[in-house]
């Protein structure tokens, strides 16, 4: 049973993968490339807002710059990074704005894409979503 | 010449419609997260129904899915065509059509399958829990010669299953990871296609049936599923086995190919062969 053999390692590869591999000393944010590569996926997540007709609705009476500067902090943070956010909660920026679910994987695939532009090696991305997703009950349908 | 100028109208609508449809399919998940339909139509991996529904719908979404798939082994050749939508990420509504063919023996056995899904919690990919549903599964064969002959209670079944599924980012490596469990309560044998209930055993089984596998990319998925099976027939039915590797180009359309060991069935031992899967998203 060729099959079964295979579900065992796979199985076993599954388990050890997981231990083996969360143990780095260094920060999600080291890994990534520090300041200048999280400013890089920044400046690429907000271009892929400008030109996304979904999203620019939500974002067109934002101010940019403040946008910029809090998010960057807010993505050092979240990756393990040296700074401290100083924005608004999620709750308090998000709510009246309705964003729906939809809305709200649509932005991942934004910067899913603005991260392939920074050339983030896509093992990287998927750890940086996973610091992200915790914040998703405090963004939709407020 | 009227007649000529209809003909190219309806050949130049046919690409605009598939346009419209991709700019207003759902698209609320994350690419790969959404799964595949399984052999019975439902939402799922290759051999078992997942937590997930079939298509990429969000809370406010209703998507359309369609998936045609061969399965074949030494002596037997499988072909499924389904369809399915799913509503608002909540429920789904499936149909299916299986056709075997006895390679060796001769002859073909026809089944039809209506399915539902029910999210009773979780999203896959953002709550912390799994997602769970519950679904069933109505099984009729067109075709029940062979399920008489060998002695199975009846030609039409139901299965009842729960089924929980969760994706974990970067758990592995880096690597976003898959896991499903499913208890499937059942009296079918070999999944309807030999009828339902036998000389062993006419009443409910519960089954287990398992998948886990790792996201290479967002495009490339490579996993595992085990489904176990009752012998109702006293034929030495096996459990299913399948190592897959999907594609998944877009949100709209994926192809799976596999390997399935899927053992004795209807007396014949060591049936193994391919699994080959086009699953699309028609809106």
């Amino acid at each position: 049973m060729l099959g079964k053999s295979m579900f065992r390692t796979l199985l076993i590869l599954l388990v050890t993968g997981m231990t083996a591999c969360t143990s780095t000393s260094n920060s999600l944010y080291q890994e990534l490339g520090g300041a200048e590569k999280v400013d890089e996926v920044v400046e690429y997540f907000i271009t892929e807002i400008e030109f996304d007709p979904m999203m620019y609705d939500y974002f067109k009476d934002s101010d940019i710059v403040r946008f910029r500067e809090k998010f960057t902090e807010h993505f050092c943070m979240l990756t393990g990074g040296p700074c401290d956010y100083t924005g608004d909660t999620m709750e308090q920026i998000h709510t009246g704005m309705e964003i729906s679910e939809a809305n709200f994987n649509h932005a991942v695939d934004l910067l899913i894409a603005a991260m392939n532009k920074a050339e983030i090696p896509h093992r990287l991305q998927n750890r940086v979503l996973a610091t992200m997703t915790p914040l998703r009950g405090s963004i939709i349908y407020l | 010449m009227l007649n000529f100028r209809n003909q190219v109208t309806g050949y130049c609508l046919l690409p605009l419609l598939f346009l419209s449809a991709q700019v207003h399919a759902a698209d609320g998940k994350l690419i790969g997260t959404a799964g595949l339909s399984q052999i019975e139509g439902a939402g799922g991996g290759g051999l078992v129904p997942w937590a997930t529904l079939s298509g990429y719908d969000s809370q406010d979404q209703i998507s359309a899915s369609g998936a045609v798939t061969v399965v074949d082994v030494d002596d037997y050749r499988l072909n499924g065509f389904g369809l399915s939508a799913s509503f608002y990420d909540r429920a789904e509504v499936s149909i299916a059509h299986q056709r075997l063919d006895l390679k060796s023996l001769g002859g073909t056995i026809r089944q039809n399958i209506a399915g539902f899904k029910y999210r009773l919690y979780g999203d896959v990919v953002y709550s912390d829990l799994p997602q769970v549903s519950i679904g069933v599964q109505h099984k009729r064969l067109s075709d029940n010669a062979i399920a008489n002959a060998l002695g199975a209670d009846d030609d039409q079944g139901t299965d009842f299953y729960l089924a929980a599924t969760k994706v974990h980012l970067g758990a592995i490596g880096g690597y976003n990871a898959v896991w499903n469990l499913t208890a499937r309560a059942t009296k079918a044998n070999e999944m309807g296609l030999l009828g339902f209930g036998g000389s062993q055993n006419s009443d409910y089984e519960l089954q287990v049936e398992a998948s886990a596998g790792i996201l290479l990319s967002r495009n490339v998925a490579v996993g595992v599923e085990y489904r176990q099976k009752p012998d109702n027939l006293g034929l030495g039915e096996d459990d299913w086995v399948d190592a897959f590797i999907s594609y998944i180009p877009s949100k709209s359309v994926s192809i799976t190919a596999a390997t399935a060991n899927l053992g004795t069935i209807a007396g014949a031992p060591g049936q193994s062969g391919f699994y080959l899967s086009l699953n699309a998203q028609l809106w």
